[in-house]
């Protein structure tokens, strides 16, 4: 197997007593998907966190394509190629989704181009591609504030895919979003990611959404990696399925 | 976009005025001094931020116009000179403010203009103190001009640089970067995460305010002919802020629509009741920010909107 494009090691935080990471080694090879599942409060958020920079680890290092970034700022780590989505989206709630997603095309290249359009003709097309890409297209011109959860929710990443990162971590892509079209949306949403190569980890509360777009799986339970492999084996764990999932026995 | 329309209706319009009335390009040229610094407010006000201090930057620009005064006799290159200094002046203190955000922002931009303020005022040797400087009124493009000629020529230059102003920021504003100033106001953290430093966007646009400021300032100095540390004092800060309200930050126009009808009311309302003029001043804002939130660009644009829909 050639070197991981992310690596944890040893990682360690503590917020006061709680231990949000207690240890951790984790890796992530070059395009695959990975899903972290544990219970509330169990770190996972901690980590994506940690990964983009927004928390310092106490102990530990994170090496991206084999260069350490652990404790560097948000913004250094972007240029290295890790964007992220949030569990609340966070957009620019005055600009349509269109110049959201343009803003972060822009971001990539070239920024301080005061003087060119943000919705250059290129740019324009290029950000309706992507919203396409997520069947977002419809709502281009729709102010961010005017829409509903699982759309904000889907616009939240593709800002994220703008940036065009080589690691893509997203916080609970499906949360807030109608039971009814999770998978739909996931199914989009990893299609799109297949398709531009890139390499993304996602936490996730909902099994069956695991279970269906992960290629493994690593659970987080207070702090400590408890399982990781492939969907199928580490949900039929026993150890698992009591601790996280809340299920007693075997998978019926 | 009805925007051409716009600007080219309002520039008919002020012509007019300064070709009936020749006490009103006077008067114009000090509402599109004014209407310069306030567009350096308005840019402030897309990222959120107010500033109670951007008198400073006027003043910059005013004293740098009566420092220079003696040694230079070109208009042109004493408004030039008080947009560098005021521009220098704006990276010394943008570089602290731009770390802060709200009522600190808006509070420390007083706090450094108050200072400024009272250094012109008791420095008597260097400023002369409240008496003020006189300004020597300089020779335009090497042509020496006085009387209404004058006047003409200030009025001009002053519509040229509000004009030349109006397209920059215009396409400013249309940029990535004019657009960050508005994720800024809504969802700072957000840039980070994209890799846009938030304090660099402000900055940019700090340094761009106080050199808008800093034309103003000039143009009103050579208008005037007579600078005095009332220019930096916080009431005209605060009018600055009056006046970007009561035009509207949606449209590079309504800083200057805003300077017009604000210099009109003042002169209006100060003959008819010298008393109460600021009063009524107060009840144009009421009435403004009550009845169109987005100021008197605002509320052209919907009256536009209206009757397009209808014709």
């Amino acid at each position: 197997m050639s070197a991981p494009l992310l690596a944890a090691r040893g990682l360690f935080l503590a917020f006061g007593g709680v231990r949000a990471a207690d240890g951790v080694d984790l890796e992530v090879a070059e395009g695959e998907i990975l899903a972290i599942i544990g219970p509330n409060g169990a770190g996972k958020t901690t980590f994506i966190n940690m990964v983009t920079g927004y928390l310092r680890p106490q102990a530990g290092s994170i090496r991206f394509t084999g260069r350490e970034i652990a404790g560097l700022p948000p913004r250094r780590i972007v240029r290295l190629g890790i964007a992220r989505s949030f569990q609340i989206p966070q957009l620019f709630t005055e600009h349509t989704v269109l110049e959201n997603v343009a803003l972060h095309l822009a971001a990539r290249s070239g920024f301080w181009a005061a003087f060119t359009p943000l919705l250059s003709a290129e740019r324009r097309a290029e950000a309706l591609a992507l919203l396409s890409g997520l069947e977002l297209a419809p709502l281009a011109e729709a102010r961010a504030d005017q829409l509903d959860e699982g759309a904000r929710k889907l616009v939240d990443i593709a800002m994220a895919l703008a940036l065009r990162p080589r690691l893509l971590l997203m916080d609970e892509p499906t949360s807030g979003v109608a039971a009814a079209e999770k998978h739909a949306i996931m199914d989009r949403l990893v299609a799109a990611l297949r398709r531009e190569g890139v390499t993304a980890v996602f936490v996730e509360h909902d099994m069956e959404v695991v279970a269906r777009h992960a290629d493994r799986v690593a659970v987080w339970s207070q702090g400590r990696i408890l399982a990781e492999g492939p969907p199928a084996a580490v949900l039929a764990d026993p150890v698992v399925r009591r601790e996280v999932i809340g299920v007693e026995g075997a998978p019926c | 976009m009805r925007s051409p329309l716009a600007v080219a209706a309002g520039v008919a319009l002020l012509l007019l005025l300064a070709f009936l009335q020749p006490w009103l390009r006077f008067v114009s040229t000090i509402a599109l001094a004014t209407g310069l610094a306030v567009l350096g407010i308005m840019l402030l006000l897309r990222a959120g931020q107010v500033s109670f201090g951007h008198a400073l930057y006027v003043a910059a620009g005013a004293y740098t116009v009566a420092f220079l005064r003696p040694y230079l006799g070109e208009a042109l290159f004493l408004v030039l000179a008080g947009a560098l200094v005021a521009t220098a002046l704006g990276l010394l203190v943008g570089l602290f403010v731009a770390r802060y955000r709200d009522i600190f922002f808006g509070m420390l931009n007083l706090a450094f203009s108050m200072v400024a303020w009272s250094l012109l005022e008791k420095l008597y040797s260097l400023t002369r103190g409240t008496d003020g400087i006189r300004v020597v009124r300089p020779s335009l493009l090497g042509l020496g001009l006085d009387g209404a000629a004058w006047d003409w020529a200030l009025f001009l230059l002053a519509l040229v640089a509000a004009l030349l102003a109006g397209a920059l920021v215009a396409r400013y504003l249309g940029s990535p970067a004019g657009s960050a100033l508005g994720a800024i106001k809504t969802r700072e953290t957000r840039l980070e995460f994209a890799g846009i430093a938030a304090r660099r966007v402000l900055l940019q646009a700090y340094l761009a305010s106080a050199a808008l400021a800093g034309v103003g300032g000039a143009i009103t100095a050579l208008a005037t002919l007579h600078v005095t540390p009332l220019l930096a004092y916080w009431t005209h800060s605060g009018e600055l802020v009056f006046v970007a309200i009561l035009g509207g930050t949606g449209h590079v126009l309504g800083p200057f629509l805003g300077a017009v009808v604000f210099e009109l009311v003042r002169v209006h309302a100060a003959a008819a009741f010298p008393d109460a003029w600021q009063m009524i001043l107060g009840f144009v804002l009421l009435v403004i920010i009550l009845s169109a939130a987005r100021g008197l660009a605002g509320l052209l644009d919907d009256l536009a909107r209206r009757l397009g829909r209808r014709g």
